[in-house]
């Protein structure tokens, strides 16, 4: 199974498009290219779940490793999730406190 | 690819009132898509369950099996991520469909594990709790099921879950009017 992973810029931020179903099969994958990013320099991401049809714990974790990341290095990491069936698992697991969650790439970089 | 390593079996049928489903599959990675994909098959063909209870289906089912195999791969190679898999014990997976709800089986053959062993993390909101990036799984089989057992044993550990049709966690003010 394949993640789709396309990173854009803009202004300050890299915008990091994700597409497919995150799990302990495919985080690797996001992690990857998280940390490269990170390593980079960049260290104010979006992180856009729009198109991402399934995520699980795997997934909270990879995007936990990352916002702590950007944090060590006075950055942040946003996300955008619009679709109530993703957004579920961040509400109920509390991370929805933990995470800025917005419903658009453009409201989350501005 | 993947699909044609996990040995899918369909060893029970529609019989009267309950439908069991069972597959033997390698403790790999990939392996955890095709459960999510069966239990969301079997979630979407019965009428109870709506599209919400099927995502939290497909949810704690990834958990479940995540944990498996991980959790064999460790006991199989010594790691999580070796690719090498000469004498791979299979993880059991298995659904059964009876008196309207879906009781879901995972069994690893892992050694045993017994969850009130494990230490808490911090709360989500204490900064300290970035300092653990996992965690989560099994409390979240424990929002999203109705009950969940875990049955850990010498030889491996099976966690089974009770899905109702309703989520338990659902607002009153979504309920739906029965029909």
């Amino acid at each position: 199974m394949d993640l789709r992973l396309d990173a854009s810029e803009r202004g300050d931020w890299t915008v990091l498009h994700v597409g497919g179903e995150i799990d302990v099969a495919t985080a690797p994958m996001l992690r990857e290219r998280l940390l490269r990013l990170v390593a980079d320099g960049r260290n104010h991401l979006v992180v856009d779940l729009e198109a991402v049809d399934f995520i699980d714990s795997t997934g909270l974790g990879v995007l936990i490793g990352a916002l702590k990341r950007v944090r060590i290095n006075d950055g942040d990491l946003r996300l955008v999730c619009s679709d109530q069936r993703v957004r579920k698992i961040f509400d109920i697991t509390g991370l929805d406190k933990v995470f800025q969650i917005l419903g658009s790439v453009e409201a989350s970089v501005g | 690819m993947v699909d044609a390593e996990a040995r899918g079996e369909v060893v029970g049928g529609s019989r009267e009132s309950a439908d069991i489903v069972e597959l033997e599959v390698p403790p790999r990675p990939e392996v955890v898509a095709i459960a999510r994909l069966l239990i969301g098959a079997i979630a979407s063909a019965d009428p109870d369950f709506d599209e919400e209870r099927e995502a939290d289906l497909r949810l704690a089912v990834s958990e479940a099996c995540t944990n498996a195999v991980q959790a064999q791969r460790r006991r199989t190679t010594g790691a999580d991520d070796s690719d090498d898999d000469d004498g791979e014990i299979p993880v059991l997976v298995r659904f059964l469909v009876e008196r309207g709800q879906i009781t879901v089986a995972v069994r690893d053959h892992a050694g045993g594990f017994d969850p009130a062993t494990l230490t808490p993390h911090p709360v989500v909101t204490d900064p300290a709790r970035l300092d653990h990036e996992g965690g989560l799984g099994i409390p979240l089989m424990q929002m999203l099921a109705d009950e969940v057992a875990f049955d850990p044993s010498p030889g491996g550990t099976t966690v089974s879950m009770v899905f109702q049709p309703r989520s338990p966690r659902t607002e009153l003010s979504d309920r739906r009017t029965p029909q």
